[in-house]
């Protein structure tokens, strides 16, 4: 396999804010504010001018870059585009200065405009300025990325994160990448193999052959790191693979049948994950170099799919226990687990948000299966999806969006990516060239 | 599928080394002499070989089906096994793969564990039949290898079993 390309190394300098009138600053009140709820809302129509070339051959960069920004800002569902036939005042240059009126006009809440330069070294300039257009100034410092040619999505993605940080308050999601298992061929031979894509499924390289079966591969905090699962050797093991290198080694785990459903604490070196001895699986954590290894659960029952709590103290797992596959909450370092799942029907795969508020799971009920998220207590239950086949959530850096695996029925069945946001809306594929399942969404890039 | 060609290839060889008594047929090839008229027309590692893989498999029943969730076997796996096990102890040059399954209705994870449950429950039958734990193994496949690829109850009956699946020699 062929190492992963580094992406740009991404230089960030803030510009110097406009000239702003001492009216409108004292209009802080009435700031642009989009305050993310469950309740339904109508998105916030913005305006995004095709960002200036500002070198010669910088255009077609330039439109792209600027494509990226409406494309990862439209497709959180919270914005709409106004199309640019609608414009009233055209943006020639970046420094111009912005004919609030104009976009007021049009309803436009939000102005983005964006400037883009090339150089004979290959390396690509791109800024930004936020206008809040019915306060009249803008939101923000203008801001400056410096990279490559090559990383000229995740620059893209970088401006798209700033501007959903400022009107949203949360934190972006769009420079960060995906790790899943890319599947082919017939549903009773499928072969799986591990990719990884950026965030909106551009940019797939492949980090395994498809020789063996692969499941369930989950990121490092830092994105550094895969665990996945493997039948390399003919039965399932846990591996680690670096993502720069695409080396790989078996974690040296405790004698049992099989060792599977990995993932990583928040400290990047704890690892928890299940273990099958005589046909009964517990769960253990022990170091990503298989130093102290302890059993966390003893019982006859299955206990798997553990994940921490964002500061590492606790682990919601699935356990049948109880008769059924339910959700229990424990510490991390083993003792009394606490169900929290008592609605009808089998619930899996808990993830904990690393926001830390809610839990995303796979529910199980008539012959459906449900994504879900409940509070951390098992409280205000609420399923956000409905089908056939839907498991394994991941969530986005900031917990605001789900990603899972939605598989269709029958002989022809497939699986293929999905997402939605944790309130239920814009649910929608993601596109990944191919069949697809296992996602695990990785941190923001930094 | 390392292992089902493994078998074959076991299957072969163990199919050469009935060969100690041989004569050409009559396109000149060598082919097994039966020790008696009742062998007469066996062709070995054949199905109606009682010392195949392929006989194992389609005779004895290399299969047993689980009900729901469950891992406790049923009579019918019950007197599946018990062939099986009688089968192991006379053919000794074989091991065994255990493989459990599950079928589509689950998490991956969860039928990941289902399927070891049902692959140990084969495994501790076997063993209570006089098969020497060393000869077998376990593995679990969940529900990534499913043997039929509808989408309701017929086929998942069929995927929800644990497979003996002869392999290598004694280790």
């Amino acid at each position: 396999m062929t190492p992963v390309k580094t992406l740009a190394r991404l230089a960030l300098t803030a510009l110097v804010a406009l000239a702003t009138p001492p009216a409108a600053i004292a209009q802080d009140s009435g700031r642009l504010r989009l305050e993310i709820t469950d309740a339904v809302i109508e998105p916030m129509p913005i305006a995004v001018p095709q960002f200036i070339a500002e070198s010669a051959g910088a255009s077609d960069m330039a439109a792209r870059i600027s494509q990226v920004v409406v494309d990862d800002l439209i497709g959180t569902g919270l914005f709409r585009q106004i199309p640019s036939d609608a414009f009233i005042s055209q943006v020639t240059a970046f420094s111009s200065p912005v004919q609030y009126a104009d976009w007021k006009a049009i309803n436009a809440q939000a102005l983005i405009t964006g400037a883009v330069s090339t150089d004979a070294n290959g390396l690509i300039n791109v800024k930004f300025r936020l206008y809040d257009v019915f306060a009249g100034q803008e939101l923000g410092d203008g801001l400056q990325f410096a990279g490559t040619q090559e990383g000229w999505r995740r620059m893209a993605h970088k401006v798209a994160d700033a501007v959903y940080n400022r009107i949203t308050g949360e934190g972006g999601y769009f420079d960060s990448r995906v790790v899943y298992v890319a599947e082919a061929g017939p549903k009773d031979q499928r072969q799986k193999r591990l990719g990884i894509m950026d965030y909106d499924g551009a940019n797939v390289q492949y980090l395994t052959d498809s020789s063996a079966i692969v499941l369930a591969p989950r990121f490092s905090p830092t994105g550094d790191r895969i665990l996945y699962t493997s039948y390399e050797t003919g039965f399932p093991r846990i591996y680690v693979l670096d993502v720069a290198s695409v080396g790989r080694r078996a974690l040296p785990i405790p004698d049992g049948d099989m060792a599977f459903s990995p993932r990583f604490g928040p400290d990047g070196n704890t690892v928890v994950f299940s273990l099958t001895q005589g046909g009964n699986t517990d769960l253990w954590r022990m170091t990503v170099d298989g130093a102290s290894p302890v059993r966390l659960t003893n019982a006859p029952s299955i206990e798997t799919a553990p994940s921490f709590s964002p500061d590492g103290s606790r682990i919601v797992i699935e356990s049948d226990r109880s008769g059924t596959p339910q959700l229990y909450v424990m510490d991390a370092n083993g003792g009394e687990a606490t169900r929290i799942s008592f609605g009808q029907g089998r619930y899996g795969t808990p993830v904990w948000s690393p926001r830390g508020d809610l839990i995303a799971f796979t529910k199980q009920n008539k012959g459906r299966f449900h994504i879900g998220v409940m509070r951390v207590d098992g409280s205000e239950e609420r399923l956000l999806t409905a089908s056939f086949l839907d498991e394994g959530p991941t969530w986005s850096p900031n917990g605001r969006v789900i990603m899972f695996t939605r598989e269709t029925q029958g002989a022809g069945g497939e699986a293929r990516l999905y997402s939605v946001d944790s309130t239920g809306r814009n649910l929608k594929p993601v596109s990944t060239g191919g069949a697809a399942s296992d996602p695990a969404w990785g941190p923001l890039q930094k | 599928m390392k292992i089902l060609a493994r078998a074959a290839l076991i299957a072969g060889a163990l199919a050469l080394c009935a060969c100690a008594k041989t004569g050409a047929d009559r396109f000149g090839n060598d082919v097994a002499l039966g020790g008696n008229a009742a062998n007469a027309g066996i062709i070995p590692g054949s199905a109606n070989d009682p010392a195949s893989a392929a006989y194992f498999q389609q005779s004895v029943g290399d299969r047993v089906l689980f009900a729901v969730d469950q891992s406790t076997l049923t009579p019918e796996g019950r007197a599946t096994l018990q062939g099986q096990a009688q089968w192991l102890m006379t053919n000794s040059d074989y091991t065994a793969v255990i493989e459990g399954h599950a079928d589509e209705q689950g998490t991956r994870e969860y039928n990941l564990a289902l399927g070891a449950r049902r692959a140990n429950s084969v495994q501790e039958y076997l063993i209570s039949q006089g098969v020497a734990s060393s000869r077998l193994r376990v593995v679990s496949y969940g529900k990534e290898r499913p043997i039929e690829v509808c989408s309701t109850e017929a086929c998942y009956a069929k995927n929800r079993r644990a497979v003996t699946v002869l392999a290598a020699g004694m280790s």
